[in-house]
């Protein structure tokens, strides 16, 4: 039964239409992972083996009455637990929202359920999605599988820890500044952030409207790519979500896999590189660039001078949109109460509430939001940072007249040890430096593996204009073609 | 829609400043001011769904059956622009002679209050829908010139600065206390079947010039407001059940004055007539503040019908910081010309133009339309004729008999528990002989105490006329049998004094025979004998 831990989505997808495994036993197997460790990596907040059974022995019913199964069928996939799910308990990890079991699923959870993918439960993160390495969840940090001591990333740092350690052969993510590239990165495995608008975001709870994205993580290029096309697509329940045809991006992977990049310009981001990145992290990537010109690639340095300014752009527009965003957080009509003695003031009651319930990052991200947005400040806070959020736009359509994608690290280090950098928010907001401009502009962005750093994972970053997602999964197939062995094989054994 | 002042139960401030301050008499602040005043209208959309979701936009159901994920604020949630309120809204700018935006954006105004799923309100900001109309208001009655010349009825145009769209709120029933009002109250509950209904705000330019007329002036656009929009069909437009909400901006400059007088928003209006009488009230108010030597708050205040004053709520000079910002859960609104071309030319017929076609039609001097107009009878009279009466007679009943029960229960006419068809059918059987005057004002009455549809009215109260001549000859006989020598003046040929034999038959039917068979039956008797 092991065996099928290791295998791909698209491997096993293939065993449960042949016959040859059942959706039930790839299931059961994955839950034995995940009871034998997730002790030590606390990647689940919630796992519902019952329901995933249940799904999967429907997924096995249609095989046996002749069904054509869709192409991940019987495949078990890890939900990050900002993604609402019907009758099972989503928290955002977060005090405010423990035993809130919502009404309704998210839209990508409807289109998981319709093609037959199992959910194996609830992945951890930081609260309400904010932060970059799970240490600001109600519930503990995730822990990465190459290394116990170190973060797996976040905000989606359960899900990229679940996929990594063989819990689950896909997982579901949320990218508003890096949240599925970053963690992807530091965990050796692939993850997308599509274009904004490519995947419905009716059912995640909102963070940053604007900027937040769901997006799939896998071992593979190709699996990524297949759980790419079953969440993408217009949905009309969520109006900013694109009307347009989703980019045939598990085609994609698959012409990129042949390893021939004859045709294609990449453009390296020069002002993504330098001071505070580590030497690894730098060499790892100059490598790889090297090997994708080898693929017939032409590559070219790409200035993109209004980069630097994402980061004070983002921890604007970011908080802004969230200090709105988490107000109905006000014991009304669900979560936490906190203080209602039948005598304490409405006031009190949200107060008390809203200050027991959230914790210091969110908090911190309100204030400075409310702060942006207040009278007398919105134009020097909100309104300049959607200026360079514009800049920022312009420098890309500029970058893409001269090449087809743009590259660079996913992160400037590789996973750090918890515990030290928490204290300093500062320090950890640096960690999104090169995953930012892609959030603000709304373009799609991997993050596949390409080497090495001290023994830890690195990732390679690829941007590509709005809504094409497939030049991402081309040029990152082409990078786990180009390499000798995947680099999570280079993992320790959990 | 702002919020009251306080989340918890908290008495209503008193006026501090202005408590022992007696009010000037209207005269007196027109003497020494010359008012400004603005209104601000909200209009509840009568779409089939809400604003941003599928919900049922219905009035009146049991509280919480209309809602969903969307209007209840879950998280993960988004909100949907419903194309049908989007419409309606470009026709109400239409109307009203506005410019339409060809893009534009909703925005947040964020604030804490548990009638608000989201604690935050979708709204318009500084990018409305529609904007830079007007609407030109006909006052009623006339007004005599000092040389005592009657000048005809005349007209003022009220510029619109915006119109724009929003989702209302829930509703808040506070428990346990006297009023149902949060003072005193033990706690509150909340009904979101009323969060996320589209909304529409209206607001005018500050109606500068209007004197002595301004209270009028303010009810004569409320109402020709209301009947424009009613026109359009996108709204019942109901001020009593709070379809139509209209807040007051009034303020003071002493004449000669260069700059204006700090303003109030008056709320709590909930009649054309109150409309009105919040002008007036708060205009002596705060000419009595003004003559104290004292400065006017900026502050909203609450109408109250039963008093007719207005009472200080919260202060705008503490107020909130909305902290607005572009939606970023909806795109942008960007009507093509064409579409908007289109309900441009689906608009029914201008107001004014309609307006003059049915005095015409209906025979009227500008003095009698004006008054129409006045009564907000416009529709009513329209619907009545339409039912099958005659406009003479509609008009009678309106701004007859049925003004004047309005007026007595306080209530727009339209408030009236009496439909146009209903008017017509008791015309009807006037016009059949079946009531006569009084008896026609008796069914009126029942229809009005929920006794049903007026045929049911005059059969359960029996009413109808007796003119069966079986029936009036034992009662004419016994009238004459008792007034021997009236009977006998007849007969010596005083016809006249037949008068006195009809009212003592009619006395003993109860009003309900015939006069005219009345008549008949004394005379044959009267002279065969």
């Amino acid at each position: 039964m092991t065996e099928f831990i290791k295998l791909s989505a698209a491997e096993l997808a293939g065993l449960v239409a042949d016959g040859t495994a059942s959706a039930r036993d790839i299931t059961q197997a994955h839950l034995d992972r995940i009871t034998s460790t997730d002790e030590r990596l606390n990647a689940f907040v919630t796992v519902d083996a019952e329901g995933a059974l249940a799904t999967a022995d429907a997924v096995d019913a249609r095989r046996a009455a002749g069904e054509q199964l869709p192409p991940l069928a019987g495949v078990p996939i890890a939900v990050k637990d900002i993604v609402v799910t019907n009758g099972i308990e989503t928290t955002a990890a977060s005090k405010i929202l423990r035993g809130w079991i919502p009404p309704y699923d998210a839209t990508i959870v409807t289109k998981l359920r319709a093609a037959g993918l199992v959910p194996l439960g609830k992945t951890n993160l930081d609260e309400f999605a904010m932060g970059s390495s799970t240490e600001n969840s109600a519930f503990g940090p995730s822990r990465n599988p190459w290394d116990l001591a170190r973060t797996p990333g976040g905000s989606s740092g359960g899900s990229s820890a679940a996929v990594a350690a063989y819990q689950a052969p896909l997982a579901i993510g949320t990218d508003t500044g890096g949240s599925i590239r970053q963690p992807a990165s530091l965990t050796g495995i692939v993850g997308h952030k599509p274009t904004y608008g490519g995947v419905s975001r009716s059912g995640l709870i909102a963070y940053a409207s604007s900027l937040d994205q769901a997006g799939p993580f896998g071992r593979t290029v190709l699996d990524a790519a297949l759980l790419h096309e079953v969440i993408a697509g217009h949905d009309p329940a969520d109006s900013t979500s694109l009307d347009l045809p989703v980019p045939l991006v598990a085609d994609a992977a698959r012409i990129g896999a042949a390893g021939d990049l004859t045709g294609m310009t990449i453009g390296v981001v020069s002002n993504l590189s330098g001071e505070g990145y580590e030497p690894g992290v730098v060499s790892a990537i100059a490598a790889t660039v090297a090997q994708l010109e080898q693929m017939g690639a032409k590559v070219v340095e790409c200035p993109c001078p209004h980069f630097d300014y994402a980061l004070a752009a983002y921890y604007l527009i970011a908080p802004s949109e969230c200090s709105s965003n988490l107000a109905r957080f006000d014991a009304m009509r669900y979560g936490l109460r906190v203080g209602d003695d039948r005598q304490a003031s409405l006031e009190a009651v949200m107060a008390g509430t809203r200050d027991a319930g959230f914790g210091a990052e969110v908090k911190r991200r309100i204030i400075i939001g409310t702060y942006a947005l207040s009278a007398g400040y919105y134009d020097a806070y909100y309104g300049q940072a959607q200026k360079v959020r514009t800049l920022i736009s312009r420098d890309f359509i500029t970058a893409f007249s001269g090449c087809d994608v743009l590259v660079s690290p996913t992160s400037p280090i590789v996973a750090f040890e918890l515990g030290p950098r928490a204290e300093d928010p500062m320090a950890m907001y640096a960690v999104d430096l090169c995953t930012l401009p892609a959030s603000l502009a709304g373009v799609p962005a991997i993050s596949v593996p390409c080497g090495l750093s001290d023994g830890l994972p690195v990732g390679l970053q690829i941007m590509a204009p709005v809504l094409a997602d497939d030049r991402c999964y081309r040029v990152a197939a082409a990078v786990e073609a180009s390499l000798n062995s995947p680099v999570l094989a280079a993992a320790p054994q959990l | 829609m702002h919020p009251p002042s306080s989340m918890t139960p908290v008495a209503p401030q008193p006026d501090a400043a202005t408590a022992p301050i007696a009010p000037r008499s209207f005269d007196q602040v027109i003497a020494s001011y010359q008012p400004v005043i603005g209104l601000e209208t909200h209009i509840e959309l009568g779409t089939r769904t809400k604003m941003f979701c599928g919900c049922a936009a219905a009035f009146g159901d049991e509280p919480n059956t209309n809602i969903c994920p969307v209007c209840l604020g879950l998280p993960g949630a988004l909100p949907v622009a419903n194309a049908a309120a989007v419409e309606s809204a470009i026709l109400i700018g239409l109307a009203l002679n506005c410019s339409i935006a060809s893009w534009c954006r909703f925005a947040r105004k964020n604030y804490f209050y548990p009638d608000m799923p989201k604690n935050f309100q979708i709204s318009q900001y500084d990018e409305p829908l529609c904007f830079d109309g007007w609407l030109d208001v006909r006052l009623p009655g006339d007004s005599v010139d000092i040389d005592g010349n009657v000048e005809q009825p005349s007209s003022v145009r009220i510029e619109i600065e915006r119109v724009h769209m929003e989702e209302d709120t829930g509703k808040s029933l506070h428990v346990g206390g006297a009023t149902g009002r949060i003072h005193g109250a033990t706690h509150s509950l909340v009904d979101y079947n009323r969060a996320g209904i589209p909304l529409v705000e209206i607001v005018t330019k500050p109606i500068t010039g209007t004197g002595e007329r301004a209270p009028e002036v303010a009810r004569a656009y409320a109402t020709q407001l209301r009947d424009v929009i009613r026109a359009l069909g996108v709204s019942d437009v109901r001020m009593e059940q709070g379809s139509m909400r209209c807040d007051v901006n009034t303020s003071l400059q002493p004449i000669g004055a260069s700059e204006w007088g700090t303003r109030t928003e008056t709320k709590n209006v909930n009649s054309l007539r109150s409309v009105e009488r919040a002008v007036r009230s708060e205009m002596c108010r705060q000419a009595g503040v003004l003559d104290a030597g004292i400065r006017i708050v900026q502050e909203t205040r609450h109408f109250h019908e039963d008093t007719g004053q207005t009472t200080s709520g919260r202060s705008k000079e503490e107020a909130t910081d909305y902290r607005y910002f572009p939606e970023p859960d909806l795109v942008p609104l960007a009507p093509e010309t064409a579409w908007v071309d289109s309900l441009r030319e689906r608009l029914p017929e201008l107001s004014a133009e309609k307006l003059a076609r049915l005095q015409t039609e209906w025979g009227l001097t500008d003095k009698d339309m004006a008054a129409v107009l006045g009564a907000g009878a416009v529709q009513l009279i329209a619907a009545t004729i339409a039912a099958g009466a005659t406009a003479e007679v509609a008009r009678k009943w309106w701004l007859g008999e049925l003004a004047r029960r309005a007026n007595a229960d306080g209530v727009e006419l339209e408030g009236l528990a009496i439909t146009p068809k209903q008017v017509a059918e008791v015309q009807q059987l006037v016009d059949r002989g079946s009531l006569n005057d009084k008896l026609a004002r008796q069914a009126i009455e029942g229809v009005l105490a929920g006794e049903g549809e007026p045929g049911q009215v005059v059969a359960a109260r029996g009413l109808e006329v007796v003119s069966d001549t079986d029936t009036l000859g034992a009662a004419v006989d016994a009238a004459i049998a008792a007034n021997a020598e009236v009977a006998q003046k007849v007969r010596d040929g005083k016809v006249a004094a037949a008068g006195a034999l009809v009212g003592a038959v009619m006395k003993t039917t109860k009003g309900q025979a015939d006069a005219q068979t009345v008549c008949t039956l004394i005379l044959e008797r009267l002279s065969a004998s």
